[in-house]
C-alpha cells in the first residue's frame, strides 16, 4: 500500500503514478495532502509537503486532478490529511469534495478517536471510512474504546515517533497487533517506519497490509532529480513499489 | 484596532474536562501523544491538590525566582504621558529576567513527580529556553531546547546562556525558522520520546492540558498584581495591559481579574510592519478559527488551512497562533485585543530606559507603548497596570542593529 504526496513533484505526475500503481496491483493508495505544519511527519514527508506547497499547490486542485483517475481504477484511494485543512475548508464541504472526487476513506492523523465522533458520522454518511489510528503508546483499554466506531481498516503505527524509515520497528508491535486482533474484525494495516521488504515480511500473519510512505516519497524525489523523463521515473517507481508489495503478498 | 466580538461574558471556570474554553482548545494531536496528555492531566490535578507540591513550588518561587516582585509606579513615564497613572508589574526582575520561569519551575516539578527523565522545550526569544535550561540545571534534568535559526541569530545571548546551563540547543531549519517551527520540532521529538520525556511547553498554547497548566503557573503574576494594587492604592486598577505572543504572560496577568467586571483587560499583539498578511503577527485581529499545534483557536492561515508566515521585530511575539483561552476571551468580549507596530515598540525601549531606568524586552515594549497611548486618553485618577514581562538585555544586539548603532 504505497503513499504519495499530492503535488510532488506535480499533480499531473501524482495522477499518473496513481493510475500506474493501481495497474501494478497496489491494494490501496494513500494520498498525502501537503500541510505547512505536519507534526506527525518526519523530514522526508515534510520536505515533500514543502516542495508541493512551494509550487502553490491548492487543495481543490488535488480533488479535481484525481477525480478522473479515481473513476478509472478499482484501487481505493485514501486521503491522509490534517484536521487543520479539513476544519478550515469546512468539515461538510471537505467531506463532500473528497467523496465526490472518489476517495474511499480519510486518515486524519491529528484527530484522535476522542475528538472524532461527530466527524466520523459525517464521513460515514458520505459513504467513506474514517480510518482510526492506534499507536504503540495506546493502552489496550483506549484502543478498545477507539475501535468501537471504527470502519474500513485500522491504521497501526509501527514506531513511537514520526513517519520516516527506521531500522527497527517498535518492540511491542507484535503484541500490539495480537491484542488488536482480539478487539476488532477490521483488517490491520501497519505504517510509519517501514521501508524494507524484510520488515514487511516480519508482519507475516500479524497484519493484513503494510503502508510504505517515506521510502517511496524519497525514491520518487531521487528519481525525479536523476531523470527529466516522466515515463522513466514512473516505470522505476512502480518497479520499486512492486518489490515491497511482493514481500507483502508473500506474507499473507 | 478593536475586534467585533459578541459579548456574552467569560467564565473563569474553564476549561472543562475536554479542555474546552468555550468552543476553543481541545486536543488535535497524533494518537501517539494522547496517552501522555491524559496522564499529564491526571498528574497535574493531583499535584494541584497536593499541599506539599504547592509548598515546594512557593518556596522555590521565593528563594530561587525572587517572588513576589514589585508593582512599581512609573512616575516619570506617567508625568510624560500626562494622564492615568502607569504601574509596571516587574516580571523582568525574576531570576532569568522574564515571566517564563514561573511556568518552567512548576513544570519541572511536575516532570520529577511523573518520574520522567528528560525535558524538551521550544523557544522563540530564548527566554523560555533559558528558563527551562535553568529549571533543569536546578533539578539535574537533561534538557534539549529547539530554536529556529532566525531566532538563534536574533537572540545570541540567550543561546549562550542556555548552553552554559548545560542545555543542548538544537537549531531548527525548517519553514520560517522561528517559534512556530521550533514547536513543530519539539512535538516531533516528543512523538518518539514521550515515554520518558516531558515537553515543557512555554506558552498557553498546544493541546489540553497545556493551556490550563501554563495559565495556572503564570497566574501568580495577576494574583500578586491584584493584591499589590489593593494594598498600595486601595482599589483595583481600571485597566490591565499585557503583550500577547502565545499568550502566557497576558493569560497569567488577566486570569485573576476575569471576574472583576470593572477592570478592563487589554492584550497587545505584534503589529509588525503593517496590516498585510505576512507583515504582522496579530492573530486575534486578523486570524480565523482553525487548528494549529494541537489546539483549536484563532490562527493566521490561508483559505486552505496552511499557516501563514508572520513577522514581528520581537522573536517572542512572532507566532501565527494564540492560546485558546484568548480566543475565548476575544469572542466573549472580556478582553480587548489591539496591536502595536515594530517601530513603536523599538522607540519605547529607549524611551522607557531613559525615563525610568528600566530596559524592557521588545515584547514587553509593545504593551508599554499601548499603555502610554491609553494613559494619555485617561483621567489622572485612573490606574493602569502593565505587565513588564521581561528585561531587554537579550535584545541589545538586535536593537543596536535596527537603530544603526555599533555594540
Ligand atoms: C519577555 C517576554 N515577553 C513576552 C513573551 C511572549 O510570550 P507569551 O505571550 O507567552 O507571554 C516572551 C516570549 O518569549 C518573552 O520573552
Amino acid at each position: 500500500m504505497p503513499f504519495l504526496t499530492a503535488g510532488d513533484p506535480d499533480l499531473a505526475m501524482t495522477a499518473r503514478l496513481v493510475e500506474e500503481l493501481s495497474k501494478a496491483g497496489a491494494d490501496l493508495i494513500e494520498i498525502g495532502f501537503p500541510y505547512s505544519d505536519p507534526i506527525a511527519d518526519g523530514p522526508v514527508i515534510q520536505a515533500s509537503y514543502t516542495r508541493a506547497l512551494g509550487n502553490k499547490l491548492q487543495i481543490p486542485a488535488i480533488f479535481s486532478t484525481l477525480k478522473p483517475v479515481a473513476q478509472k481504477i478499482k484501487t481505493p484511494l485514501v486521503a491522509m490529511v490534517s484536521y487543520a485543512i479539513i476544519f478550515r475548508i469546512g468539515t461538510l464541504e471537505f467531506v463532500r469534495q473528497a467523496a465526490d472526487a472518489g476517495f474511499a476513506g480519510l486518515i486524519v492523523p491529528d484527530l484522535p478517536g476522542d475528538e472524532a465522533d461527530e466527524f466520523q458520522q459525517l464521513v460515514t454518511r458520505n459513504n467513506m471510512d474514517l480510518i482510526q489510528l492506534i499507536a504503540p503508546t495506546t493502552p489496550p483499554a483506549r484502543s478498545s474504546r477507539i475501535l468501537k466506531n471504527a470502519s474500513g481498516f485500522v491504521y497501526c503505527i509501527a514506531v513511537s515517533g514520526t513517519t520516516g524509515a527506521r531500522a527497527e520497528l517498535a518492540p511491542q508491535l507484535a503484541d500490539m497487533l495480537k491484542t488488536l486482533r482480539t478487539q476488532t474484525k477490521l483488517p490491520l494495516a501497519v505504517g510509519f517506519g517501514l521501508s524494507r521488504p524484510d520488515q514487511v515480511e516480519q508482519l507475516r500473519g500479524l497484519a493484513d497490509g503494510a503502508i510504505v510512505g517515506s521510502a517511496i516519497v524519497k525514491h520518487l524525489d531521487e528519481l525525479s532529480g536523476d531523470s527529466g523523463n516522466a515515463d522513466v521515473v514512473i516505470a522505476k517507481l512502480v518497479q520499486y513499489a512492486g518489490s515491497i508489495a511482493a514481500a507483502a503478498h508473500s506474507s499473507r | 484596532m478593536s475586534n467585533t466580538a459578541v459579548k456574552m461574558g467569560a467564565s473563569s471556570n474553564v476549561p472543562d474536562a475536554l479542555g474546552r474554553f468555550g468552543e476553543f482548545g481541545r486536543r488535535f494531536v497524533p494518537e501517539t501523544l494522547m496517552h501522555a496528555l491524559e496522564e499529564l492531566t491526571i498528574e497535574y490535578a493531583s499535584a494541584k491538590a497536593d499541599p506539599a507540591f504547592n509548598q515546594r513550588l512557593n518556596e522555590l518561587m521565593q528563594t530561587f525566582v525572587g517572588r513576589p516582585n514589585p508593582l512599581y509606579f512609573a512616575e516619570r513615564l506617567t508625568d510624560l504621558c500626562g494622564g492615568a497613572q502607569i504601574y509596571f508589574k516587574r516580571e523582568d526582575l525574576n531570576h532569568t529576567g522574564a515571566h517564563k520561569i514561573n511556568n518552567t519551575m512548576g513544570q519541572a516539578l511536575l516532570t520529577l513527580r511523573m518520574g520522567k527523565k528528560r525535558v524538551i522545550a521550544e523557544t522563540g526569544a530564548g527566554q523560555h529556553g533559558v528558563a527551562t535550561a535553568t529549571a533543569c540545571a536546578r533539578f539535574g534534568l537533561p534538557c534539549v531546547v529547539y530554536m529556529g535559526e532566525e531566532d538563534i541569530r536574533r537572540q545570541k545571548l540567550n543561546v549562550f546562556i542556555m548552553r552554559t546551563m548545560g542545555a543542548e540547543v538544537r537549531p531548527v531549519t525548517s519553514g520560517s525558522r522561528t517559534l512556530r517551527d521550533a514547536i513543530n520540532e519539539a512535538m516531533r521529538d516528543w512523538m518518539s520520546s514521550v515515554e520518558d520525556t516531558h515537553y515543557i511547553l512555554g506558552s498557553v498554547v498546544g493541546p489540553h492540558p497545556f493551556p490550563m497548566i501554563v495559565r495556572d503557573f503564570q497566574s501568580v503574576i495577576g494574583r500578586e498584581s491584584r493584591q499589590q494594587c489593593l494594598d498600595k492604592v486601595g482599589r483595583l486598577p481600571d485597566e490591565v495591559i499585557a503583550c500577547v505572543g502565545g499568550g502566557s504572560n497576558s493569560a497569567g496577568m488577566f486570569y485573576p481579574f476575569v471576574d472583576d467586571a470593572g477592570v478592563q483587560l487589554t492584550g497587545v499583539e505584534a503589529g509588525g510592519r503593517g496590516d498585510k498578511p505576512g507583515e504582522h503577527a496579530s492573530t486575534l485581529t486578523y486570524g480565523t478559527k482553525g487548528v494549529l499545534h494541537g489546539s483549536y483557536s484563532y490562527v493566521l492561515q490561508d483559505p486552505d488551512g496552511q499557516t501563514m508566515d508572520v513577522h514581528s521585530i520581537s522573536a517572542g511575539l512572532d507566532y501565527p497562533g494564540v492560546g485558546p483561552e484568548h480566543s475565548y476571551w476575544r469572542d466573549t468580549g472580556r478582553v480587548n485585543y489591539v496591536s502595536v507596530r515594530d517601530h513603536q515598540a523599538l522607540e519605547t525601549v529607549s524611551l522607557v530606559a531613559r525615563t525610568e531606568g528600566i530596559l524592557p524586552a521588545l515584547e514587553s515594549s509593545h504593551a508599554i507603548a499601548y499603555a502610554m497611548d491609553c494613559a494619555r486618553k485617561r483621567k489622572p485618577d485612573d490606574i493602569i497596570v502593565v505587565c513588564l514581562s521581561g528585561r531587554g538585555d537579550k535584545d541589545v544586539n538586535e536593537v543596536a542593529r535596527l537603530t544603526g548603532q555599533d555594540l
